[in-house]
């Protein structure tokens, strides 16, 4: 498998500010990658050095085999990108704005805009101005996804899509693995993630904490299990991957490492399972676990950080 | 009352964020209106020549069209600040135009004012804290020019009738503004209409004060803009004419509050027009984006440029018996000029369309800045389109736009000029207008320097065109060193037509253009985007 986009120890600093400090960051050709982590981050930052529109202090960048600080222009004929915040000229047509964009990326596939455009219920013909911020987002995406290019480059792309356009995005999305496209999608929506990634990367204060395929993360997490038992059970407060154990009579509620899964059950089976169910581990919850500790404790230089 | 609810905490904000703005603005206008009354004291001390000027200015239709009646040639301030009296009053219309959108519908449009209406701020509060900063601004500047009118030693009287007059028109094109601002969605729109207003009464003013004693003269009482000249300062200062504008404002002011109750926050009154699904053909390419973006401003200084020429060059033909005191032909011979008052008068002229091209080429140069804060820029650069290009696309129109200009300016000054003296004069005034590119291209290659090198400071553009203009029109009066007037590439222009045509000095500031442009374009090569 050849990789789409390779960063390594990228250090971007602006003024006193160090945005990115040593961030990891591998997407696969072909792969659809989810790019997680809170605001200010340095989600946005990254994708500008990818772009070429920040000049990275340290680290080295590749981007579809070139260098995007270098070879701007010629990467930028195989790449689309959908910026976090859209802002369109007041007086352009949505329209007149896909067509610019993709006439100025070296072309758009007619079919698909046509199509695009349909499925996602946007009037061509309002004036920048008028758009809602969902709109806005709307005109940027259809420019992208009807370009015929190897790489999207999506930066919270469905931030002010209702549920509705949401799942069309999903679904344009899937289709785009099925041509063997590659996305890498900056998101906060943890169950667009979860729906659409085969591999997400988290960053945390300009650095990559976790990276992997779904499984992989899933693995490092905690099953929710809350059983009825006929008896007490015993033994599992003093199992180390128990956490946060509640026993109400014969009821207990409980979080356990996946790797003590296993032992857990047969503690229960010992003291006689009535009824059991077991949440498995969503992203939201290895999000949350990533970041509420440690940015509890680093909350003043989190602070410091801007989202650019 | 609650829809005024939280008024003065935007008046506040608004104050915050003009900190610099506002005084500058006021401060420029008083010392403009002092340092004419100074400088026309000297200039004419005995009420011959006071009268000699204002029988030649009053005989003058272009004169009269430009800057309207000397009610009283006897007057010494009637004398000094005729020429401030309509003109002055236009720019200061200007200011509260911009000051009253810019806190109204730029502020809607760019969305902030949701943000503020969304926290106990009522419907009106808005429109009324940018009313009472347009009004309380328009006062100071008033009073304060006043002021600045008496030290000299004009009559308190006429300097307070002036000053109000001032006053009155600011607060009049603010009302104007203010009911603008609620027609269109766009800042930019609602900004041209009250302009437009602004056109339409110049123009009015000057029909009704052009046509004589035997026209219909009550024709400029129609105008706004006549108004503060029907006051008539230090010439008998009726103060009750300053109530026709006071009343005209206040029913646009009522007007405006009217459309704010029957509209939605962010809508106009005027319905956005759609517009087509597809790009034209032609828009495909960086170039072709800009010159969508930048055509609508250039047609409107484009028009502004050929009215100049065309008064300017309808007053050089007989500007010969304007100036009948040696002091006048002192002045203007001073003001630039070596040989005959006529191309003297036209080199002035010349001197002074270069550098509102040069204004021109700045903004046109800024407009890169301001897609790159609009994250305007970041989609088109994020497309096969280098920064180079993308850059050259807008610096395409600051140049060529300040030439096309330059030649609008020319074309029509000519013609005008050789329709009143001979043909032969045309190339002389047509080539005395394209002389001036050179000293405005280095403007702009000073506003794209910054853009390239240090984009947050990116206003040294105006900076150092503010700085030129001072040394160029202060400099030889109070007489400073050579060297300090050679730092303004204005100084460097030939005075065409009149003196002999050398290309040395035009050479050199392209020469010095170019070399910023450079470094403009080796700054943005390197540079992040933001």
């Amino acid at each position: 498998m050849t990789t789409a986009i390779s960063v390594s120890g990228l250090i971007k600093t602006f003024g006193r500010t160090r945005a990115l400090d040593g961030l990891d960051l591998t997407v696969h050709q072909g792969e659809v990658h989810g790019f997680l982590g809170p605001n200010g981050a340095g989600k946005s930052t990254t994708i500008r050095v990818l772009l070429g529109l920040l000049k990275a202090d340290s680290g080295t960048v590749s981007l579809l085999g070139g260098d995007p600080w270098r070879d701007t222009v010629t990467l930028h004929r195989r790449l689309a990108y959908v910026p976090g915040e859209v802002s369109l000229w007041p007086n352009l047509s949505g329209g007149e704005v896909i067509d610019l964009l993709g006439r100025l990326r070296g072309g758009l596939n007619e079919q698909r805009r046509a199509d695009l455009l349909d499925r996602f219920d946007l009037d061509p013909t309002k004036k920048g101005r008028a758009y809602s911020k969902g709109n806005k987002q709307k005109v940027a995406l259809i420019a992208a996804l009807a370009s015929d290019v190897e790489l999207l480059i999506l930066d919270e792309p469905t931030s002010g899509l209702d549920p509705l356009m949401e799942s069309v995005f999903q679904d344009c999305i899937n289709e785009e693995r099925g041509r063997g496209r590659t996305v890498l999608l900056s998101s906060h929506i943890l169950a667009e993630v979860e729906a659409l990634c085969d591999r997400v990367s988290i960053i945390r204060l300009g650095r990559t904490v976790e990276t992997g395929t779904l499984a992989d993360l899933r693995h490092l997490t905690r099953t929710s299990i809350s059983a009825e038992l006929a008896g007490t059970p015993e033994g599992l407060a003093g199992l180390p991957g128990v956490h946060d154990l509640r026993v109400d009579g014969n009821r207990v509620r409980f979080d356990v490492d996946s790797k003590d899964l296993d032992q857990a059950l047969g503690l229960l089976t010992r003291a006689g399972v009535r009824s059991l169910t077991s949440q498995p581990p969503t992203l939201e919850e290895l999000f949350l676990r990533h970041y509420a500790d440690d940015l509890a404790r680093e909350t003043g230089r989190h602070a410091a950080m801007v989202k650019s | 009352m609650t829809a005024f609810v939280g008024t003065w905490s935007l008046v506040r904000l608004a104050l915050r964020r003009d900190r610099i703005l506002l005084p500058a603005w006021i401060l420029v206008f008083v010392l403009f209106a002092a340092s004419s009354a100074g400088a026309s004291i000297g200039l004419y001390p005995t009420v011959e020549s006071r009268v000699a000027l204002g029988a030649s200015a009053n005989a003058n239709p272009s004169l009269l069209a430009l800057y309207g009646w000397v009610f009283d040639p006897t007057s010494l301030g009637a004398i000094s600040l005729y020429k401030l009296v309509a003109l002055g009053a236009a720019m200061v219309a200007v200011l509260t135009i911009l000051v009253t959108v810019r806190h109204t519908r730029a502020e809607e449009e760019s969305g902030r004012l949701e943000l503020i209406g969304a926290t106990v701020v009522g419907r009106y509060a808005a429109l009324a804290a940018a009313l009472i900063v347009a009004t309380g601004a328009s006062l100071v500047l008033g009073l304060l020019s006043a002021v600045g009118l008496m030290s000299p030693g004009l009559p308190a009287a006429g300097s307070f009738a002036f000053g109000l007059g001032w006053a009155a028109t600011g607060i009049v094109f603010a009302a104007v503004a203010a009911v603008a601002a609620q027609l269109t969605a766009g800042a930019r729109a609602a900004t041209g209409i009250a302009t437009a207003v602004l056109g339409a009464a110049y123009l009015i003013r000057a029909v009704g004060d052009s046509t004589g004693s035997g026209g219909p003269s009550w024709f400029s009482w129609l105008s706004p803009l006549s108004w503060s000249a029907q006051v008539r300062p230090f010439a008998g200062d009726r103060w009750w004419v300053l109530v026709l504008p006071l009343v005209f404002a206040a029913g646009l002011v009522v007007a405006a509050f009217a459309l704010v109750a029957r509209r939605d926050l962010g809508a106009g009154l005027l319905p956005d027009r759609r517009g087509p699904a597809r790009a034209a053909a032609g828009l495909s390419s960086p170039l072709a984006l800009a010159a969508r973006l930048q055509r609508g401003a250039l047609v409107g200084w484009a028009t502004g440029f050929m009215v100049a020429g065309l008064v300017f060059g309808g007053i050089a033909a007989n500007v010969g018996s304007l100036a009948d005191s040696p002091q006048a032909r002192d002045m203007i011979t001073k003001l630039g000029g070596q040989q005959g008052l006529t191309d003297a008068f036209m080199a002035t002229e010349m001197g002074f369309l270069a550098m509102i091209a040069a204004a021109y080429g700045i903004q046109a140069a800024m407009r890169l800045r301001s897609e790159e804060t609009a994250l305007r820029a970041e989609p088109v650069l994020a497309t096969s389109v280098s920064r180079t290009r993308w850059a050259l696309s807008h610096l395409v129109f600051a140049l060529a736009g300040s030439a096309f200009l330059l030649i609008v300016a020319g074309l029509t000054a000519g013609l005008s000029y050789a329709a009143a003296s001979d043909f032969g004069q045309f190339g002389r005034v047509f080539g005395a207008a394209l002389a001036q590119l050179p000293a405005a291209m280095v403007l702009t290659g000073i506003a794209f320097a910054a853009f390239g090198l240090v984009p947050r400071y990116s206003v040294l553009g105006w900076a150092a065109l503010a700085a030129f203009v001072a040394i160029g029109l202060v400099g030889p009066i109070i007489g400073v060193d050579q060297w300090v007037l050679d730092v303004s590439p204005f100084t460097h222009t030939p005075k065409l037509p009149g003196t002999a045509f050398t290309a040395v000095p035009l050479v050199w500031l392209a020469a010095v253009a170019a070399a910023a442009i450079a470094i403009g374009f080796a700054g943005f090569r390197r540079r992040d985007v933001t």
